[in-house]
C-alpha cells in the first residue's frame, strides 16, 4: 500500500514495473500489461511514420535520382538536382519573393504588439477592435484571394477609395513584381495579423495587473510600462512568432497561388515545387527543392530555439 | 492632461483605421455579391449601393452552378470524420506517453516532437506518391487520412491537459477492476472535454480553411470542397465579380456565425495551439 500512495503524490505512471518485493504477476499479465501502451500507440504511430517520416526519407532519396513520378524508371543523379538548383538562377530567385513576405511579417509583428500593447488598457469597444483584428485569421484562404482580386483590380476597391480621397490613378496594382509582391505582402498581412495580435494580448494580459498599478504609482510612463513589463512578459511568444514567421515567408502559397498563379513574378518556393512536380513530372528535381527548405526551416528552428531557450519543450 | 488625450485620439484614430482596412474589402465584396450584372456592367464603382439590396439572384446562381451544395456536404464529412480521429488519435497517444513506463517511450516522444517542426508544405511532394500507393488519391480518404495523421498540435494539446489529471482517478478507477481501456474512455476522455473543445475548434476552422491538401489529392470536380469549388469559380465566372463575391460571402458566412457565438472558445484555442 506504501507503494500506491507515494505514486499519488508523485505522478509516476501506475503501469510501472512492480517493486521485486510484491509476488510476480503471472507471465501473461505481464505481457499484456507491457504491451497495453503500444496498443494506444498502434495508429499514431503508424499514422506519424507512414504520412510524415516515409515521405521525409523517400524525398531525400528522390532528390538524388531524375525521377518524373511515374515511369518506373529512375535513374541516380547524384547531387545533380542539387547543383541545378543553386545554378539555374530562375529556380533561386524565388528566395527574392520570399524576401517581401519577410519584410511584411516584420511590419505585421510590429502592428500586432502595438494594438495588443493599445488593446490591453482600458479602450472602449475593445471587443469589437478585438474581434475585427482577429476576424480575418478565419477566414478560408480562397476567399481572401477573391476579395483581394477584386480590392486590387481595375477601377477596384482600392481604386475606388483613392478616387474618393482625390487621388486618381490607373496604377495596375498586380502589374509589375515590385506592385505585385508588395501588395500580395500586404494581402498576407491583413490575413495573418490577427493571430499575433491575440498572441501577444495574451501573453501581455497574463502580466498580473498589480504590476501596471505599481509602475503607476511609481510615475512610469506608458512606454516605461511597455519597456519594463509588457516587453519582457512576451519574449517566448516574440520568439515564436518571428520563427513563425520566417518559415510562414518561406513558404508562402496560398495567397500568391489564388491571386495571381505565380505570375508576374510572384512565383514562391512552394508554387515552384509544386509546379515542378505536379505539372513537369520533375519529381527528382522537386524534391531537392523541398528538401532545402525542410533543411532551411530546421535551421531557422534551431537557431531559434538557441537563442530563445524555450523550457516547454521537454514535454515529459 | 491635454497631452495625454491627444494620445488617447491618436490611438482611437489607428484602431478606427485599423477597422477600416479590415472591414472595407469584406463590406464591398458584400454590396457586390448582391449588385445584377447589368449594374456591374454600367460601372458604378465599386463602393456604389446596390440598387436592390435584397437582390439574392448571385447567390442561387452561384450556389447551383458553382456546385456549393456537393462542395458543403464533402468539406462536412472531412470535417467530421478528420476532426473526431484527432481526437481520437490525439487522445490516445497522450494517455500512453503521460500514463505509463514503457520501452522506447522516449524514442516516441522525441518521434512525435521532431514531426512538429517539419512543416506540411515541404513534403507533399512525397506524401502525394505515399497517398497515391495507397489508392487514397482522388477520394475523400486523402485529406481525412492526411489531416488526422499529420496532427501534433492537437496531440500537445491533450498531452498539457492529460497531465492536469490526478493519476489518482486512474487509481481508483483500477481499483474498481477496470482495466487500462475502461480508465482511458470512463476516466480520461470525458475528463479531457475542454481540450477536446479546443481541438475541434482549432482543427475544425483550419480543415474548413485548407485548400493546400484538397487541391492537390481531389482534382475531381465532385470531389470540391468549399475552398476548392470556390477556386473554381475563377474559370466559368471569370469576370462575373457578381457571383465570385457572392461564393466568396457563402464560404465566409459560416465563419462569421460560428466566430460571434465562439469568441472566447476561438481566442483561447489558437492560443493554446499556437504555443502548444
Amino acid at each position: 500500500m506504501t507503494d500506491t500512495t507515494r505514486k499519488a503524490t508523485r505522478p509516476a505512471p501506475p503501469a510501472a514495473p512492480a517493486g521485486p518485493e510484491r509476488a510476480p504477476a503471472p507471465r501473461t499479465a505481464r505481457t499484456r500489461r507491457r504491451l497495453t501502451p503500444w496498443l494506444f500507440l498502434i495508429a499514431p504511430l503508424a499514422l506519424l511514420l507512414t504520412f510524415t517520416y516515409a515521405p521525409i526519407a523517400n524525398m531525400v532519396a528522390y532528390s538524388f535520382t531524375d525521377w518524373d513520378g511515374v515511369s518506373p524508371e529512375l535513374n541516380y543523379t547524384g547531387t545533380g538536382n542539387y547543383t541545378e538548383l543553386l545554378t539555374r538562377s530562375e529556380l533561386f530567385e524565388v528566395f527574392f519573393v520570399s524576401g517581401y513576405y519577410l519584410v511584411a511579417s516584420v511590419v505585421q509583428i510590429v502592428l500586432a504588439l502595438y494594438f495588443a500593447t493599445v488593446l490591453s488598457f482600458n479602450v472602449r469597444f475593445r471587443n469589437f477592435f478585438k474581434g475585427v483584428l482577429f476576424f480575418p485569421y478565419l477566414i478560408n484562404g480562397v476567399a481572401i484571394g477573391f476579395v483581394f482580386l477584386y480590392f486590387f483590380q481595375d477601377g477596384g476597391t482600392l481604386d475606388s477609395v483613392l478616387r474618393l480621397l482625390g487621388a486618381e490613378t490607373d496604377h495596375a496594382w498586380l502589374g509589375t513584381p515590385f506592385s505585385a509582391n508588395t501588395s500580395l505582402a500586404g494581402v498576407s498581412v491583413w490575413r495573418y495579423l490577427g493571430l499575433n495580435f491575440v498572441l501577444f494580448l495574451g501573453a501581455i494580459q497574463s502580466v498580473p495587473g498589480e504590476l501596471y498599478e505599481a509602475a503607476e504609482i511609481d510615475g512610469a510612463s506608458r512606454w516605461q510600462q511597455f519597456r519594463h513589463i509588457i516587453a519582457p512578459g512576451i519574449r517566448p511568444v516574440l520568439g515564436l512568432s518571428v520563427i513563425l514567421s520566417v518559415s510562414g515567408s518561406l513558404s508562402v502559397f496560398e495567397i500568391p497561388y489564388i491571386m495571381t498563379g505565380g505570375a508576374t513574378g510572384t512565383e514562391t518556393f512552394v508554387i515552384q515545387t509544386v509546379k515542378l512536380a505536379f505539372q513537369f513530372n520533375k519529381t527528382g528535381l522537386a524534391s531537392a527543392a523541398a528538401v532545402v527548405l525542410l533543411l532551411i526551416v530546421l535551421a531557422v528552428t534551431w537557431v531559434q530555439r538557441r537563442i530563445v531557450p524555450d523550457e516547454k519543450v521537454d514535454l515529459v | 492632461m491635454t497631452r495625454r488625450t491627444v494620445a488617447r485620439a491618436l490611438v482611437y484614430l489607428s484602431l478606427v483605421l485599423a477597422t477600416l482596412v479590415v472591414l472595407l474589402p469584406l463590406t464591398v465584396v458584400f454590396l457586390t455579391s448582391l449588385k445584377s450584372s447589368e449594374e456591374m456592367a454600367n460601372g458604378s464603382g465599386a463602393l456604389a449601393l446596390p440598387d436592390d439590396p435584397l437582390n439574392f439572384g448571385n447567390y442561387v446562381t452561384a450556389f447551383r452552378d458553382g456546385q456549393m451544395l456537393s462542395a458543403f456536404g464533402n468539406t462536412a464529412v472531412v470535417l467530421v470524420v478528420a476532426v473526431g480521429g484527432t481526437i481520437l488519435i490525439g487522445s490516445m497517444t497522450a494517455y500512453a506517453i503521460d500514463r505509463f513506463h514503457f520501452r522506447f517511450r522516449k524514442l516516441v516522444v522525441a518521434l512525435f516532437l521532431v514531426a512538429a517542426l517539419v512543416p506540411g508544405v515541404t513534403t507533399q511532394v512525397a506524401t502525394f506518391q505515399i497517398v497515391n500507393s495507397f489508392g487514397m488519391f482522388d477520394s475523400l480518404w486523402a485529406p481525412i487520412a492526411l489531416y488526422m495523421g499529420t496532427d501534433i498540435v492537437s496531440i500537445y494539446i491533450f498531452l498539457q491537459f492529460i497531465r492536469s489529471i490526478p493519476i489518482s482517478l486512474d487509481e481508483a478507477a483500477r481499483l474498481d477492476g477496470a482495466g487500462a481501456f475502461t480508465v482511458y474512455r470512463k476516466v480520461i476522455l470525458p475528463l479531457l472535454k475542454p481540450a477536446i473543445a479546443t481541438v475541434v475548434i482549432v482543427k475544425g476552422i483550419n480543415v474548413y480553411n485548407d485548400f493546400y491538401i484538397p487541391f492537390l489529392y481531389m482534382p475531381s470536380e465532385d470531389l470540391g470542397v468549399i475552398s476548392t469549388s470556390l477556386f473554381r469559380f475563377k474559370g466559368p465566372f471569370g469576370a462575373h465579380w457578381e457571383t465570385i463575391s457572392a461564393g466568396a460571402v457563402l464560404v465566409i458566412l459560416p465563419t462569421l456565425i460560428v466566430f460571434l457565438f465562439l469568441q472566447r472558445f476561438i481566442y483561447n484555442g489558437f492560443m493554446r495551439g499556437a504555443t502548444k
